[in-house]
Order: structure tokens, then C-alpha cells, then sequence
């Protein structure tokens, strides 16, 4: 037990990353409010990012872009993770967009952000 | 290298840039562009089936012509191109069938992005069938999703807007699960091609270390791509969505989309971890219980629906949990029982969609029950294309869906007691319901109104609506009839498929 929180307590980030992973899903399932789901959604993509981040980062080592001729690679972290982070960054954006101005629309129609109330309002439309 | 290699990377890329120009045409323009690009890509992809049967074997596809670890990489095999055929014609055919109600159910000057959005989703699916790069394919999961979700929002309404938001929260929650299962197992492996993460993945379990991890990831990828995929407990946005869209975007989400999920989750399982671990680890066990309760559920959900979409929408969770039990099974033959029911619903399903659409032409665009009765008589091609889809729906043998239920009970026959139990009991429960909840419709279909109502009304049939019902009826027989090949084709190609 004691070697499982000290294990914790090494790999902070990625134990940072995921609690803020938890934050975002529980907060973009459950939240009522749309533009805090957006948020949730956005924390749970970052959370992703930072334990990638995390992941590929070896203390003492430089991004590889070669400046001063040094070609030895072991002075090099490796820029997959850090690619998979700019590449996920796209996506996330982009669904971003796309959310909010679903939102824009919704809003526009019915005047309120609660989810719920929107579901019951449009079901009271089709009736 | 033969030229005909190089179609499958064209059919993703292209399908790309032709969804980029169908954003600055004008409607007409985009839906020639569009319609001619996918009847390319149909050709394609049968020309790669050709290929690959006649070679009878697997080829790897180096984008770039990088090497393994650092280059992405394609594969292309019997399975492959066949998924890719079938989807890009029932593509097409969907499109075609429900050409006349893009241009009623979507604001004029926006019509060429519906094209634009059927671009992104054909391209999105291609990846998804081909890929061999785990990163590649989360990205094309969002395309994916962005796509249909725009697909569904495209008629605008109150209640496709709703049912977009909740479609797209769900679909968010599922690739953030599978993202993050990504990201694991890249923290542990260290690599994104499919045979690479699997070659170390199978070192690391016979070493006995990550078991944990191992089991998360694999949880993580099950749960992400079933939600995506509206598996049983998590199908609460299908029929929302899937019954408010137009047409072609039912009969596109439900034909297609789900299956390019669950294709992705199929390599994932042979080529990633390798059946043993998946047995090993039990996961196939739940994907087969949530299946067979997806069976029945899905199938009392269509019982209980007074609007024909919406049934139609629950019968397509049904559907699916047909596939996660020929999954669940962990066998061959359950595994080619699923990758045959794909192509089974994929050609059934969209049918089913267009031809309700086309009943709503004839009932003044009500769907509800009542509405329809005697739209069959009003339209007598959309009634027995409808016919054709329900029995097939049913499992009556000579039609598409009955090759499905057949496999699946061999496949049941094979595995352990309990398990055989399980699923056929729930084969055979299911197909009671499906017979109960698609015969009447089909007698109401071609009964007489009492009132009269709507008899005024006749189908017109516009030659796209009328060849995209005929090819249909004749895909289901023809699939019906020659399944001995199908699944042949399917169980070589799957016999290709691990690592």
C-alpha cells in the first residue's frame, strides 16, 4: 500500500493527469449545462496532453531540432509524443468549433444552455 | 508494384480533397462531384477486391515509403477490401436513394456541405477499414464523428439539434476513453503501428508485467469504441439520431457508421492483442453479454416504437449486438458470423431508411404507424423493397440476414455450454421479436387505409430513388443466395487478418 502511494506520489503528473482526466468526463456526462460540458470536454482532452507530455519528456534533454551540429541523438527527446500532442490539439479544437456553435444554434432556439430543459422543451415542440 | 495497390490510399485521400471542393461548389455541382466520386471509389475498391483475391494474400501500404517505425502504414487484405466495396457502394446506393430529400430537407445554399460532410464520412471509413496506424485511426474516429454529427444536423430542426447534442456528447465521452487507451499503451509499448505495439505487447504478457495496464487498455478500447458503436447499455442517442435525420443520413449512420467503429475494434483485438490475451482477460465474455442483451432489448425498444424511423433505429441496436456476440464468441467462425452480419445490415439497413423515406413522400411526410398504413400500396417498389429488408431483418433464409443467423448458430454451436445456452436463446428470442415487430408492419404497409387518407398521394419515382431500391433488393438476394462465397471470402480474409 505504502509502495502504491509513494508510486502515486513519484508519477505525479500522470497521476495529475488522470484526476484531471475524471474531472473532465464526469464533468462532460453529467454537467447540465452545455458550455460546462464544452469545458469538461476540453479538460479531459488536456489531461490527455499533459500525461503524452509527461510521458515523452526526459529531464535534461532538448526538443530535436538540430542547431549547433550536435547530431548525437541522446541529447534528443524523442518528438512522437509531442507530434501525437500538436495532432490531437487539432482535433480537439475542432470538435470545440463544432460544439459551440452547436451550442450558438441551440441557444438561439431556446433561449437557455440546461440540457435538460432543452431536451423537454423540444419534446414538448413535438407534441 | 502494381498500380492497383495504390487505390486504397487514393480512396482516403481523394475522398478528402473531394469533400474540400464540394465546400466551395454550388449544391448541383457538389452532389455530380460527390455521386461521381463515390461511383470512383466503388470501382476502386472492387478493382483492390479483385486484386487481393486473385493474389490471395495481404499487402502493406508504406505511406511515403517510410520504414516501420517511422513511417505510417496501410494494410490491405481480403477483408479489407471487401468491408471497403460493400460500404462504398451501399454509400452511393443511400445517397442516391435519398437524393430528392437533401435538397427538400436541408436550406438550399447549404447543400453542398451535406456532400462535403458524405466526402469526409467515405474518407473517414476508408481509413478506418485500411489503416494500420493506431493514432491515424483516432483521428479519423473524430472525423467520423464530426462528420455524421453534422450529417444528422444538417435538417434543421429542433429535434435533430437535440439529437445531434446528445450524439455528440456520447460519441465525445467514447473517444476520449479510446484516446487515452492510445496513450497508455503507447506510454508502455512505445510504438503506434498495429504489428509493432502487438509483437511487444505479446513480449510484455509473457513476461507477466502490465497486467493491469493491459486490462485497463483493453477495457478502455472495448467501452470507448461501444459507446461510439451504441452497443446495448450505451445506445440512448441512437434512436434519436438515427430517427429525427433525413433519409440518407439514417441510412448512412446506421448501415455505416457503426460498422467502421466496430471493424476498428476488430483489428484492434487480432492485431494489437491477439485473441488469447482478449480471452485471456475475459473482455470477450462482456462484449458477448451486453450483445446478447443488446439482442433482446434493442428488439423489445423496436416492439414498444409507434414511429417507423425510430423502430427502425432500435432495430439497428439489435443489430449490433448481433456482432458483439459473433465477437464474444472468440472463435473464427464467430468472428466471420460478425464480420458477415456487418455486411449483411450494411446492404439491409440503408435499404430499410430509404424506402421509409420515401413513405413519408406518400403519407404527407409523417412516420408514425398510423400514417403509413397502406404507403405500401402508394408506393409499391419502396413496399416491396421494404418487404425484402424486413424479412431479411427476420432471418428468412434466401435473404441477407438469414446468412448472418445461420453462421452465428454455428458459431454457438461450438463454444461452451453456457455459452451456447446464451446465444441461442437470445437468437432465437430475437428473431421472434424481429417477426413481431416487422411483420405488422408490413401487413399495415399494404393494407387499405379506412379513412382514405393520402390515397390521393402517389410515389414518383425518380430514377435514383427507383435504381438505388432495385440494386438493393437484388444486393440482399444476391448475398442470400451466393453466401457461400461471402463467407468464404470473410474467413480467408479473416484467416489473414491477425498478426
Amino acid at each position: 500500500m505504502r509502495e502504491f502511494f509513494s508510486n502515486l506520489f513519484t508519477n505525479y503528473y500522470e497521476t495529475a493527469a488522470m484526476i484531471l482526466f475524471g474531472i473532465g468526463f464526469t464533468t462532460l456526462l453529467m454537467h447540465r449545462n452545455l458550455v460546462k460540458k464544452i469545458i469538461g470536454f476540453n479538460f479531459m482532452d488536456s489531461a490527455i496532453y499533459l500525461f503524452l507530455a509527461a510521458k515523452g519528456y526526459i529531464a535534461g534533454r532538448l526538443a530535436p531540432i538540430i542547431t549547433d551540429g550536435n547530431t548525437d541523438p541522446s541529447n534528443y527527446v524523442n518528438p512522437i509524443p509531442t507530434g501525437l500532442v500538436l495532432t490531437g490539439i487539432v482535433v480537439s479544437v475542432s470538435v470545440t468549433a463544432f460544439m459551440l456553435a452547436l451550442t450558438c444554434r441551440l441557444y438561439d432556439r431556446f433561449h437557455t444552455l440546461d440540457i435538460d430543459e432543452i431536451t423537454y422543451l423540444a419534446r414538448k415542440e413535438r407534441d | 508494384m502494381a498500380f492497383v495497390q495504390n487505390f486504397p490510399f487514393m480512396t482516403i485521400v481523394f475522398s478528402l480533397t473531394c469533400g474540400v471542393f464540394c465546400a466551395v461548389l454550388r449544391g448541383k455541382w457538389a452532389k455530380r462531384l460527390c455521386l461521381a466520386w463515390l461511383a470512383v471509389t466503388f470501382a476502386m475498391s472492387l478493382s483492390v477486391l479483385v486484386y487481393t483475391l486473385k493474389s490471395g494474400g495481404y499487402y502493406i501500404y508504406r505511406m511515403g515509403k517510410w520504414d516501420a517505425p517511422w513511417g505510417n502504414e496501410i494494410r490491405v487484405g481480403i477483408l479489407e477490401a471487401l468491408m471497403a466495396s460493400v460500404f462504398s457502394g451501399v454509400m452511393l446506393l443511400s445517397v442516391l436513394g435519398g437524393l430528392h430529400h437533401i435538397f427538400e430537407d436541408c436550406e438550399a445554399e447549404k447543400t453542398n456541405l451535406y456532400f462535403t460532410m458524405i466526402s469526409l464520412l467515405m474518407s473517414s471509413l476508408f481509413a478506418l477499414i485500411y489503416t494500420n496506424d493506431l493514432f491515424t485511426g483516432y483521428v479519423f474516429v473524430e472525423i467520423n464523428t464530426i462528420a455524421s454529427c453534422a450529417l444528422v444536423m444538417l435538417k434543421s430542426s429542433s429535434k435533430t439539434l437535440v439529437a445531434t447534442t446528445r450524439y455528440l456528447i456520447m460519441s465525445l465521452l467514447g473517444s476520449g476513453l479510446f484516446l487515452l487507451g492510445i496513450v497508455i499503451l503507447y506510454g508502455i509499448t512505445g510504438e503506434l503501428l498495429m504489428e509493432s505495439i502487438g509483437a511487444k505487447v505479446q513480449e510484455i504478457f509473457a513476461q507477466g508485467e502490465y497486467s493491469l495496464p493491459i486490462t485497463v487498455i483493453i477495457g478502455l478500447f472495448s467501452v470507448g469504441l461501444a459507446v461510439k458503436s451504441a452497443l446495448f447499455p450505451f445506445h440512448s442517442w441512437l434512436p434519436d439520431a438515427h430517427g429525427s435525420a433525413t433519409a440518407s443520413s439514417s441510412a448512412v449512420l446506421s448501415g455505416l457508421v457503426l460498422k467502421g467503429y466496430i471493424i476498428l475494434l476488430i483489428k484492434i483485438f487480432y492485431r494489437v492483442f491477439g485473441l488469447e490475451i482478449i480471452v485471456s482477460e475475459r473482455v470477450s465474455n462482456f462484449l458477448f453479454l451486453f450483445g446478447a442483451l443488446a439482442m433482446i432489448c434493442g428488439s423489445i425498444g423496436a416492439l414498444r416504437e409507434r414511429d417507423l424511423k425510430r423502430m427502425l433505429a432500435y432495430s439497428s441496436v439489435a443489430q449490433i449486438g448481433y456482432i458483439y456476440v459473433g465477437i464474444g464468441m472468440h472463435s473464427d467462425i464467430g468472428m466471420t458470423a460478425a464480420c458477415v452480419q456487418i455486411l449483411a445490415h450494411a446492404i439491409t439497413k440503408p435499404m430499410l431508411f430509404i424506402c421509409s423515406g420515401g413513405f413519408m413522400d406518400v403519407s404527407g411526410g409523417h412516420k408514425g404507424m398510423a400514417s403509413i398504413t397502406g404507403a405500401g400500396l402508394r408506393d409499391p417498389l419502396g413496399g416491396a423493397a421494404f418487404t425484402v429488408g424486413a424479412l431479411s431483418m427476420t432471418g428468412i433464409p434466401f435473404f441477407a440476414g438469414f446468412v448472418t443467423k445461420l453462421t452465428l448458430t454455428e458459431g454457438a454451436l461450438e463454444t461452451s455450454t453456457p455459452m451456447m445456452v446464451m446465444a441461442l436463446g437470445a437468437i432465437a428470442v430475437s428473431t421472434l421479436l424481429n417477426a413481431l415487430y416487422y411483420i405488422p408492419v408490413i401487413f399495415n404497409l399494404f393494407t387499405k387505409p379506412k379513412d382514405g387518407a393520402y390515397s390521393s398521394l402517389r410515389a414518383r419515382y425518380t430514377p435514383a430513388y427507383a435504381g438505388a431500391l432495385t440494386v438493393f433488393i437484388a444486393l440482399n438476394l444476391g448475398f442470400g443466395i451466393f453466401s457461400q462465397s461471402v463467407v468464404d471470402a470473410v474467413s480467408r480474409g479473416l484467416a489473414m487478418f491477425g498478426i
